[in-house]
This record gives structure tokens, C-alpha cells and sequence, in this order.
């Protein structure tokens, strides 16, 4: 599938590929690739096979995907790509693990979000893209989801979207209330107390206990629970920054400040329409899903303001964003590769993906000035991007996720959640959900605290 | 159709397999083969094939490796999987009985032919049954919301919480209830068809000895409907120690009070599905079925033993 | 049927309600009853009646009173076009799963059944006990290494993976012999051999009649139960293109949470409806056969 040239071409092209690397403005380490490929063969070989043609199969759940795949079949008329939507997140994953375990059934592609991509690097079931020059696309990307995708020296897969953390507040209530927007969580939680005694039956936010929402949140408190090197695991729940955020969350925990409204259930909608619910801690994704579903009619009444901070400063963390990868078992893989390159790295595949309301990773359109700067009706005027993009540069690096974060997640209901239904101490149960962790790992293989 | 033969008399050459001689009859293969052969690829194959994984462990680092009896050994002091087991061993004890009393109160009072109607009440009463699970959750989930739905209002009108459907307290009660929604009319109707059998000249025999209501219940339908229920509790309990659709859906719903562990049938599936351990599910899906098999074996003794007396 | 009956017999007509061929009826036990009919209806009411709302009026009116506007007629039709009108197809998956599953299991449960009331031919006892065994092993026992299994020969993510696991029907198989056993008199077997049929001619042409309530019953438990399906497809297929209604639906609940949320309940309520309509039916149109059917079937034991 590689052609390789020989002689000068390939020469420059070597130094090309080592430049880019050097320019990388990401954390990301060892991406010397230089002498596994050279980038001007590799980008020749993905043309060659957008020439030749065949059939992609691509397991995604976004909304903008029939859209980027129509555009990419017109663009590319000899290759044929299907759309399937194998299921939502864990759905997916568990039919993703299945398949690689089974050796056959996969996809060509498939979308897997940031946390979850390290459990697949793992089981060896994703094409290490750097072969075929994808170090190259690093600039394109923000720092921290390129993190998320360069693992171990190899590139994974390509960031589609960012979901940098930020308060969107109805400011309707706020206003009600005659609350002003915090800056800092001890802020929050006295507005939290103040709304709660005010009208029993409203709340600062909802919390029923999610890990894709309590591991964003101890991110950006400074709190690094889990190292990774190699096989060799170390788990921390009750480190410095993820004890700040559990005794901060308590306060409001505890005496019942927090409504117990599932995220993403009707109900949820429900209260974001209706004002139950004053703030959301949310991904930078959500303002345009909150436009479309529109619950309530709401339209004027929320805003998007910075995430509260424990020390002023503007720091913030990820929560959710999805990357797409190339599965090892397809059997075209540099078509693939190629397909995924347009989808997340081009122009017109990103273009595509933000019609659909997408929040991007790409650093072109966060930098994009019309983009950054364009009013938005539905939340009164207020120029949202302007927010979002400043918190996807504040972003705070060096987190880590488990290389068995799906599994962690799915004993975090049995473990932490305890805290949240007897409303008790949050420390106990971060404790609960780390000897959990411990022993899976150590019954799978690693070497966990030890 | 149906000819009126007359008795065998012995003067008629007897054929050769007859009622009264035992010999081996291999005609019976020739209707019972297919069902076998699907059996075989459908139940056995798979059986064998969870019994070699439960013999085996397989890393995420480290690869597969035969550890004999160690998945079972595990698996003996396993809290998840004993607290699970007593969940669902409460469960049946508690919204078995339950369950089948209704089903029995409404099959008595269809077959007592003394309701308007009773049509209606058959098919009415039966419908739950054919909604899937998928939906039934849906649909009582809603009901059970305490923010919108109907235990919202009630709660309002208490004028405080008093109905908690989502409370690790309640849950499993919460659960019963959708189970015994959806299955009280099926039992039922297995009921009405035992009821539906007794002859009528029983109940004329009973009128003449003046037997009322409450005596013709006693003397006369339950035990024409003893078989029936003690085939309806069987299935019953083995269905309840196989609990998982109904929790499984409800989880996003109440997924604090409801944990990867929750029933036994769930934590095979997460060890599968959630956690990748393939083998230890095995393990827990084999002691499962063992110890529902025993359960049931028993109950469908002391059912029959009962009835010979 | 008591009207009459009181004019046979005079004197009954000075034991007004307790005689137990003669019931009056009663209205005190109608209304209780009701309970019941309230209990049983209720969650199905909820259904009728948010299928008619639109999604922002899902999310913002009470549960069980109707929406601003009536959008029945909009959801169902917007139910059998959105995605191109996959509902349609996962309708039609159903319709497959449920004539092949549905139908082959009840074929295959009333030859078994059939062979095991009449014949008796060494192996029976064990085939039966392992069968009625086969209803107590947990279904997440089998279906890791039934997925497993079928992936090694290439067929998952095909109708096969659904239909043929359903083709096992244990309780269906108990049903039909113990139906088996009363309604086919061994003497017209007997003088069907006589009159010299083979084993198979005489069950195509003479039992199978006789059998018919139960098979019906048979095949009615068998089609709701694969119209049900749920956990099975839901290991088996990642491709939505072969989903049962249940495991479509479930999906497109599913696309109300994270990150691409998409919420659309208004269709998940209302295909949810559409999804119980067709098995309503046939219990409605088959409701003769189900309860002289189970009515043998249950009493001897």
C-alpha cells in the first residue's frame, strides 16, 4: 500500500516530516517518526486510494456524520462510505470490543471518545496512523485533544471536537433572584445556598453522580488521580486537587443544594426549560445542543459565562469530545486513513461537522474570527464562541485517563454514587471507587499502586 | 374426525408396538430430531463452550491462561455476586407470591362469571404481557418521576415526598411493581384455562350438597388449579432469578440505586460487556443456572408430592 | 346463558346468587375488579396520550394531560421517515424475525412435543429433563459464547444470529406434549397405522388438527416473545440496518444523551406505540385458540 520512493524525494521529505514535528506546538512526545515513513509517500499512498476507490464502513453516533460523508463521496466519487450508528458511547464500545475480540465485524472507522481511546490503544485494536504521516496534523489541533490521541508514540486517531468546560446560567433566574454571575466556586456555592433557600424548588445545577463528569471536574481542581507508564498504574483519588473538588462539592452535596435529575434524562430537559435548574456545568458542545432541542422554548433566557475557579485563574479541563480512529481489521486501511484525514483535518469536513453544530478541535476555526465573533440569538445576543474559545485555550494539561476507563466508569455508580444517594461524604466514596479500580487492575494484568 | 374405535379385542392380530408391551420405540426420533439438532447448536454448544471459558483467564495484559477451578473459587467469595443473589432471592419470596395471588384473585373472579363484561377484563388484564420490556420501563419510568410524573403529583397532593420510586430503598419494590404489571395477566390467564377445564358436573355435584361461593373455591377450582400454579410459580421463580431487563433499563434512569451488580444476571453482563471478563461471567452464569436449576427441581417436587397425596 | 337456565330450573330462583353453575352478576366485584383494569391500562393511557404531543410540549406539560397542540398524526408519520424511514425497515426485521423465529420454533416445539406424548422411545426421559433444564440456565450464560461462537463462523450482525436461537421454545415444547398426551387418542393412531400411514402421514393429516389450540397458543407465546426480543439483537447486531423494533427504539433514546444529543422522544413514545399495536391484534384475533389451547395444557400434570 506504501509506495516507497527512493533517493532525494525521499530525503526531503524525511526533513519535512521532522520539521513539522518540531513545530508541533502540543505536549505530545515521542513523534520522531522520521524514519518510519516520509510524509510526502504516505500522503501520495492516502491519494492513491482515494483514486482507487472501495467501500468504508464508519460507526459514528453525531449528528453531522451523513452530511460529511455525502460531502466526502461527492468529492471522492470512487469510494463508498456507510454510515452506521452502532449505538451511543458505551453502546458502541462494548460492540466495538466485541468485534476486535471476535477478529471480525468491525468497522473502518469508528468514533471513540477521549477517555475511552486509551482502552482500545490497549487492546491493540486501532491503526497506529503515524505510518502514514498523521504527526504531521498536529498543529491543526488544540494541545489537550491531541494528548488524547497521541499515545505510547503513536497517533490514534484524529480530535473531531473539543468539549472545554463552561457555565452556561439562565439568567432569567439569576436575575429573579438577583444573583450576579460567580467567578469562583466559593462564589457558586453560596449562590447555590442562596437559590435553594430562596425557592426549595430550584437548584444551583443537578448532579447525580456521572464519572464523565466528575473526572472533568477533579481535572481542572489540579487533581491528577491516575499515572500511567507502561503497564505500571497508579490510582489516586484523594490527591491534593481531587480532594479540593470533592470538599467543595460536598458543601453543596451535603445539605442537598444539588438536584438529583439524571443529565440527558426528560426530566433534565425538562428542568433546563422550565428553570429548576439555574446553571449547567457543561462541554463547550452544548450551547448549540441546547439551541436545537430548545426545551421549554427557552430561547433569551441562558447565557454562557467562564467556569468558576478555585484561585481566579481561568483554567479549565475537558469534559467529553470524541476522536475518530482507524480499526486495525479494516481491510483497507489507507483508504480509511484517508477518509479520516478529510473528515477531521480538512477543511470541508470540518466546515461540514460545525454546520451540524459541532464545537470544533481544529485550531483554524477556533482562531477564525468570523466564528469567534458571531452573535448568537438564542442566547440574547451574547457573542458565545468568544467564551468557548477561550476556555478551549485554557485547558489545563498533563490528565490522564485510565487504559480501562470504561470499565472505571462503570462501577462509578456502585462506588461514588453512594455518596450521592445518602448525600454523604464524596471522599468515602472517591476511596470506594479507587479499590475497585485497584483490584480490576491488577486482576487484568498491571500492576496497579504497587 | 375424531373415529370411535372400538376396544382392542384379542382376537385382532396385535401390531407390533402396543400399549402394553415396552418395547423401545424409535418412531419418536423422528419427530424430536430437528428440535434436538437446533438444541444442540443453540443451547449445548454454547453451554460447553462457557464452561471451557470458565476454566480459563484472559488479560488485558497478559494474555489467556488455564486456571482450572480459580474463576469458581473467586466467585464463592464474591460479594457482588452473593448480595446480588439475595436481592433477587428477596425478590421472588416477596413479589412471587404477590403476583400470582393477583393473578389467581382476577382468574377466579373472570371464571366466576360474575363480572360485566368479563371479556373485557380477560384481554384488558393480558395486555401488560405483550409490551415489551423496553417500553413497560419507559412508560413507568415516567410514572415513577418525581419531577414531573405521577408520583410528582401524588407527592404534591401528600404535600410532602412521601413516594420515592428511585430510593435504593424502594427500587426493588419499584422494579416488582413493573414485573408484576407485566406478567399478573399471563399468569392469570394460565389460571382461567386450568379453571375453565373443571366439568361442570362438579359444580352441579356441589350445588346439590348446597356448597356456596367461597366453599366451591375451596373445594372445587383450587385444586383443579394446583398443576397450574405450581407450573406458574416454577417459572416464576426461575424468571426472577434471572432478573435483568427490567433493572437493566431502568439503570440510566436510577443508576445509583441500581449497580453493575444488581441483580446476578447483571453482573455477568458488565463483567462482559462493562469490564471485559469474559471468563468470570461464564463462571457466575454457570453457578447461576446450577443453583436456579436446584431451586426449581425442589418446588417442582413438593408441587407434585402435594399432589399425589 | 343464566337467564334461560333460571327458567329450566325453578327452583333455583329462591337461591338467588350463590349457586355456582348460576352466578349473578355482581357490581360490587365489577368495580373492584376495575382496579385492575386501571392498574393494567394506566402506563398504556400515558402512551396514547403523549404520542400526540410534540417534543418541546414532551418537556414541558404534565405527563398525563395533552400537549398545546395535537401532532399525532405528525409523529407517526415523522416515526416512519426519520433516517430514511428505518422504522420501517426495523418494522419489517420484526416481521422476519418473528415468521421464521416465531414460526419455525412453533413447528419445531409441536413435532418434538408430539414425538415425546406418543412415542416412547428410549433417550425420552433424558431429552425432556434436559430441555425443561435448558429454561433455567440464565440467557447471559449463553450469549457471550453464543456471540462468540457465531462470530468465528461469520455470522453475527445477520438476521441468523436472531432467528435461529429463537427456534428454541422449551416451555413451547412442555405445552404441546402435555396437550399432546389427552387430545390425540392413541387409538386413531392406532387405526390410522392400521390402515397403513407412515408416522409422518398420519401426523401431517390427522394429529396436527387435533393439536391445533395448542399449537396455536404455542405459536402465540413463541411471536410475542420474538416480537419482544430485546438482549439477544442487542449482542448480535451493530448494523441498525437489521434491528428488531425493540433494540431500534432503544437506540433512539439512547440518542438523547451526550455529546451529539439529539433528543427525540416524541418519536420513542410513539413508535413505541406503533410497536404494540400489531401484537394486540393478533391476541385479539386469536384469543379463541389461546384459551382452550393453555386450558389442557395446565391441568394435568
Amino acid at each position: 500500500m506504501k509506495a516507497r520512493t527512493h533517493g532525494a524525494r525521499r530525503a526531503v521529505a524525511a526533513i519535512a516530516a521532522g520539521l513539522a514535528a518540531a513545530t508541533v506546538l502540543t505536549a505530545c512526545g515521542a513523534s520522531d517518526n522520521a524514519d518510519d515513513s516520509t510524509s510526502g509517500s504516505s500522503a501520495n499512498a492516502l491519494d492513491a486510494a482515494l483514486k482507487k476507490g472501495g467501500e468504508l464502513t464508519y460507526w459514528t453516533w453525531t449528528p453531522s456524520a451523513k452530511a460529511q460523508a455525502d460531502a466526502f463521496m461527492k468529492a471522492y466519487p470512487n469510494v463508498k462510505v456507510t454510515v452506521v450508528n452502532a449505538g451511543t458511547a458505551t453502546d458502541e464500545y462494548t460492540k466495538l470490543q466485541n468485534a476486535i475480540k471476535a477478529g471480525s465485524g468491525a468497522p473502518d472507522v469508528a468514533q471513540i471518545e477521549y477517555y475511552a481511546l486509551q482502552q482500545f490503544t490497549l487492546s491493540e485494536g486501532l491503526l497506529d496512523l503515524s505510518k502514514y504521516g498523521f504527526d504531521e496534523l498536529a498543529n491543526k489541533f488544540t494541545a489537550s485533544t491531541w494528548d488524547a490521541v497521541n499515545q505510547n508514540g503513536g497517533i490514534y486517531g484524529l480530535p473531531q471536537d473539543s468539549g472545554p468546560m463552561v457555565m452556561m446560567y439562565n439568567k432569567a433566574i439569576f436575575d429573579k433572584h438577583g444573583i450576579d454571575v460567580p467567578k469562583t466556586w466559593d462564589e457558586y456555592v453560596a449562590d447555590a445556598k442562596k437559590l435553594h433557600e430562596a425557592d426549595s424548588s430550584t437548584y444551583i445545577t443537578n448532579d447525580a453522580g456521572d464519572p464523565g463528569y466528575a473526572d472533568p471536574m477533579i481535572w481542572q481542581a489540579g487533581g491528577r488521580p491516575y499515572k500511567i507508564d507502561g503497564t505500571d498504574v497508579t490510582v489516586n483519588l484523594q490527591d491534593e486537587g481531587t480532594k479540593r473538588w470533592a470538599d467543595m462539592w460536598n458543601k453543596m452535596l451535603q445539605p442537598g443544594y444539588l438536584s438529583d435529575i439524571p443529565t440527558w434524562s426528560d426530566d433534565w430537559w425538562k428542568a433546563l426549560g422550565n428553570g429548576t435548574l439555574a446553571t449547567i456545568i457543561t462541554g463547550a458542545w452544548m450551547p448549540a445542543i441546547m439551541e436545537a432541542t430548545n426545551p421549554g422554548a427557552a430561547a433569551g433566557k441562558w447565557r454562557v459565562a467562564p467556569i468558576p475557579s478555585y484561585d481566579g485563574s481561568a483554567t479549565t479541563a475537558e469534559n467529553g469530545g470524541s476522536a475518530e480512529s482507524v480499526v486495525k481489521q479494516s481491510k483497507n486501511p489507507a483508504l480509511a486513513a484517508a477518509f479520516l484525514r478529510w473528515l477531521n483535518s480538512s477543511d470541508e469536513g470540518v466546515k461540514t461537522f460545525l454546520a451540524n453544530g459541532g464545537f470544533p478541535s481544529t485550531t483554524a476555526q477556533l482562531n477564525d474570527p468570523a466564528f469567534v465573533n458571531a452573535a448568537d440569538k438564542y442566547y440574547g445576543g451574547q457573542k458565545v464562541n468568544q467564551v468557548l474559545v477561550d476556555a478551549a485555550k485554557n485547558v489545563s494539561t498533563g490528565w490522564q485517563y485510565l487504559p480501562f476507563q470504561v470499565y472505571a466508569n462503570s462501577v462509578f455508580p456502585d462506588t461514588v454514587g453512594k455518596a450521592y444517594t445518602g448525600r454523604s461524604d464524596l471522599n468515602a466514596g472517591l476511596e470506594a471507587w479507587q479499590a475497585q479500580i485497584v483490584d480490576y487492575g491488577n486482576a487484568q494484568g498491571f500492576s496497579v499502586n504497587k | 374426525m375424531s373415529t370411535v374405535t372400538e376396544e382392542p379385542v384379542a382376537a385382532t392380530p396385535v401390531v407390533a408396538t402396543a400399549r402394553n408391551r415396552p418395547v423401545p420405540d424409535w418412531r419418536g426420533w423422528l419427530f424430536t430430531w430437528p428440535f434436538a439438532v437446533v438444541f444442540v447448536v443453540v443451547f449445548i454448544a454454547p453451554l460447553t463452550y462457557a464452561v471451557w471459558l470458565s476454566l480459563f483467564q484472559d488479560k488485558l495484559i497478559g494474555g489467556n491462561s488455564f486456571v482450572g477451578l480459580a474463576n469458581y473459587t473467586t466467585a464463592l467469595h464474591d460479594a457482588d455476586l452473593w448480595s446480588g443473589f439475595g436481592r433477587v432471592f428477596l425478590f421472588l419470596v416477596v413479589q412471587v407470591p404477590i403476583m400470582l395471588a393477583l393473578s389467581l384473585i382476577a382468574a377466579l373472579a373472570v371464571d366466576s362469571a360474575r363480572l360485566y363484561a368479563r371479556g373485557l377484563f380477560r384481554v384488558v388484564i393480558f395486555l401488560p404481557y405483550a409490551v415489551p420490556a423496553v417500553v413497560a420501563v419507559l412508560m413507568w419510568g415516567f410514572l415513577y418521576s418525581n419531577n414531573f410524573g405521577l408520583t410528582a403529583s401524588i407527592n404534591g397532593w401528600l404535600g410532602h415526598d412521601l413516594l420515592k420510586p428511585f430510593a435504593p430503598r424502594w427500587i426493588l419494590t419499584s422494579i416488582g411493581n413493573i414485573v408484576t404489571w407485566e406478567y399478573v395477566g399471563y399468569n392469570m390467564v394460565i389460571f382461567y384455562s386450568a379453571l375453565k377445564t373443571i366439568p361442570a358436573e362438579l359444580y352441579e355435584a356441589a350445588e346439590i350438597d348446597g356448597a356456596r361461593g367461597w366453599q366451591v373455591i375451596k373445594a372445587i377450582k383450587l385444586p383443579a388449579a394446583r398443576g397450574a400454579i405450581v407450573i406458574a410459580t416454577i417459572f416464576s421463580i426461575i424468571g426472577s432469578f434471572q432478573l435483568f431487563n427490567e433493572p437493566n433499563v431502568l439503570k440510566p434512569l436510577a443508576h445509583n440505586a441500581i449497580t453493575s451488580a444488581f441483580t446476578p444476571n447483571m453482573y455477568a453482563y458488565n463483567l462482559s460487556f462493562a469490564g471485559q471478563q469474559y471468563n468470570y461471567s461464564a463462571t457466575i452464569a454457570i453457578i447461576m443456572g446450577l443453583l436456579t436449576a436446584v431451586i426449581a427441581y425442589v418446588v417442582q417436587l413438593r408441587g407434585s408430592r402435594k399432589e399425589d397425596r | 346463558m343464566s337467564v334461560t337456565q333460571r327458567t329450566i330450573n325453578p327452583r333455583l330462583r329462591q337461591r338467588p346468587e350463590r349457586s355456582p353453575l348460576h352466578p349473578r352478576k355482581s357490581i360490587a366485584m365489577t368495580l373492584l375488579m376495575a382496579l385492575f383494569l386501571i392498574y393494567a391500562l394506566a402506563p398504556i393511557v400515558w402512551l396514547l396520550i403523549n404520542s400526540t404531543k410534540t417534543q418541546s410540549d414532551l418537556f414541558s406539560t404534565f405527563g398525563l394531560s395533552f400537549g398545546h397542540s395535537f401532532a399525532f398524526f405528525h409523529n407517526v408519520k415523522e416515526t416512519f421517515t426519520y433516517q430514511n424511514g428505518i422504522f420501517l425497515r426495523w418494522l419489517g426485521n420484526t416481521l422476519l424475525y418473528v415468521v421464521l423465529g416465531a414460526g419455525g420454533a412453533t413447528f419445531l416445539a409441536t413435532l418434538a412435543g408430539y414425538g415425546l406424548a406418543k412415542y416412547r422411545f428410549p433417550g425420552r426421559s433424558a431429552y425432556f429433563a434436559v430441555v425443561l433444564g435448558a429454561v433455567a440456565v440464565p440467557g447471559t450464560a449463553l450469549a457471550v459464547p453464543t456471540f462468540l461462537l457465531f462470530s468465528q463462523i461469520g455470522m453475527t450482525n445477520t438476521p441468523w444470529s436472531i432467528i435461529i436461537p429463537s427456534l428454541i421454545n422449551p416451555f413451547g415444547l412442555y405445552l404441546i406434549w402435555v396437550y399432546a398426551v389427552d387430545s390425540v387418542p392413541t387409538e386413531i393412531l392406532e387405526a390410522a397405522r392400521l390402515d397403513g400411514a407412515g408416522e409422518m402421514r398420519i401426523f401431517f393429516t390427522v394429529s396436527w388438527r387435533l393439536l391445533l389450540p395448542g399449537i396455536v397458543t404455542v405459536a402465540l407465546f413463541s411471536i410475542v416473545a420474538t416480537w419482544n426480543n430485546y438482549f439477544l439483537p442487542l449482542i448480535m447486531l451493530s448494523d441498525p440496518h437489521w434491528y428488531p423494533l425493540t433494540v431500534g427504539l432503544n437506540q433512539w433514546s439512547a440518542q438523547a444523551s451526550g455529546v451529539s444529543a439529539d433528543p427525540i422522544f416524541n418519536l420513542v413514545v410513539t413508535g413505541s406505540l406503533i410497536t404494540i399495536v400489531p401484537i394486540v391484534a393478533i391476541f385479539l384475533f386469536l384469543q379463541r385458540f389461546w384459551q382452550s389451547g393453555l386450558g389442557a395444557g395446565a391441568v394435568k400434570q
